[in-house]
């Protein structure tokens, strides 16, 4: 379990730098991310007989993490008791745009979606074996 | 046994106190869900939210104090962003084969979040600050301050309408996509991610692998589109 708090923990410290250091639009964890996902899939590729990811300590606490991952929402979420006055002053405007929007972006995501992915699903795969 | 107000006087300035609340207030939350077979209606972060909501109004303790303890919770957001490539890796060969359907939706999908939100608002007359600090509003928390105080909007607002974006989004998904009758996992996490970040993206995890890892996806796809596209599009408001 060190190990795998030490790869999280680094690989978003890595982000970090290169975030900043770069100048780059993206936050540090979302480049951590990638570098973990690049890393993971370089050993799979250079190991094909390794243990499965979900074996190790670094996919039991990504397991765990993202299990709790709506526990991490909370403490930012009760931030809201400062903005009360803002989102009440506005009427109902801001409660429909954001009620509706949200809305309207799934419904709108997921159709587009599902209708490009009944063209592309038939289709075969370069990778695939024939 | 010391005085009971010296104790609390003590309890309420202490970092432990706030984070114990946080993770209890969650732990019962996550109970009522599960107690409801996680219906989207009894959304754990919302119910956690009103109970601490409630208990520091009652202890009249500022949000400020809260925090020195609930950001230990709140720092674990940089691991498990990282934590989502395990996910990501171990489902990439469905998401390689699924990538023309999550270009194509991410671009409608990015776009009527923006336009949607903001032209809701505009009809209801909202001066364009708060128009600056709603354009952003589904994309995740750290993300969306950067491009509401670029474009001259208030970050602290858009924080807390990101947030409420986030909720509503994952109370919403499991009974609209119902009602359109799409059964596609890929389809309902990514359109999870897209709407409303990370607490869609939580949400998406609690109901399907699959549909929380096209959710990340979504999430971190979504936070590059929308930086590139809001100040473009807010520019013709001006």
């Amino acid at each position: 379990m060190l190990h795998a708090i030490l790869i999280l923990l680094g690989c978003q410290l890595i982000g970090e730098v290169l975030a900043r250091g770069l100048d780059l639009p993206v936050p540090g964890p979302v480049i951590g991310m990638a570098l973990l996902f690049a890393a993971l899939q370089w050993r799979a590729r250079l190991r094909p007989e390794a243990a499965d990811i979900g074996a190790l300590p670094i996919g039991a606490a990504a397991a765990f993490l993202l299990a709790n991952l709506s526990l991490l929402f909370v403490p930012a979420g009760t931030g809201i008791i400062r903005q009360t006055a803002v989102l009440t002053a506005h009427g109902p405007g801001l409660i429909i745009a954001l009620v509706g929007s949200t809305a309207l972006t799934l419904i709108v995501t997921a159709l587009v979606f599902v209708a490009v992915a009944r063209r592309t699903d038939a289709r075969p795969q370069a990778g695939d074996p024939s | 046994m010391s005085d009971p107000a010296r104790l609390w006087v003590f309890l309420a300035a202490s970092p432990l106190f706030w984070l114990t609340a946080t993770v209890a207030a969650y732990a019962a939350a996550d109970w009522l869900s599960q107690r409801a077979n996680r219906n989207p209606l009894v959304n754990p972060v919302l119910i956690a939210v009103l109970l601490l909501a409630a208990l520091l109004t009652s202890t009249r303790t500022p949000y400020e104090v809260y925090f020195e303890g609930a950001q230990f919770v709140h720092f674990l957001l940089g691991p498990a962003t990282v934590a989502l490539a395990v996910p990501l890796h171990r489902n990439w060969a469905t998401v390689r084969r699924a990538l023309p359907p999550i270009f194509a939706a991410l671009a409608a999908g990015a776009v009527t979040a923006v336009t949607s939100a903001v032209g809701i608002a505009w009809v209801f007359g909202a001066p364009f600050d708060v128009l600056a600090a709603l354009a952003p509003k589904s994309v995740t928390a750290a993300i969306a301050m950067g491009i509401s105080q670029e474009i001259g909007g208030n970050p602290a607002l858009t924080a807390t309408l990101v947030i409420s974006t986030g909720v509503l989004g994952a109370i919403m998904v499991t009974p609209l996509m119902n009602a359109l009758g799409l059964t596609d996992f890929r389809a309902r996490g990514f359109a999870a991610g897209v709407a409303s970040h990370g607490i869609g993206t939580a949400r998406a995890f609690q109901v399907d692998p699959v549909a929380g890892t096209f959710a990340g996806i979504a999430l971190g796809l979504n936070g590059l589109l929308t930086a590139l596209i809001v100040p473009l599009m807010i520019g013709w408001l001006r």
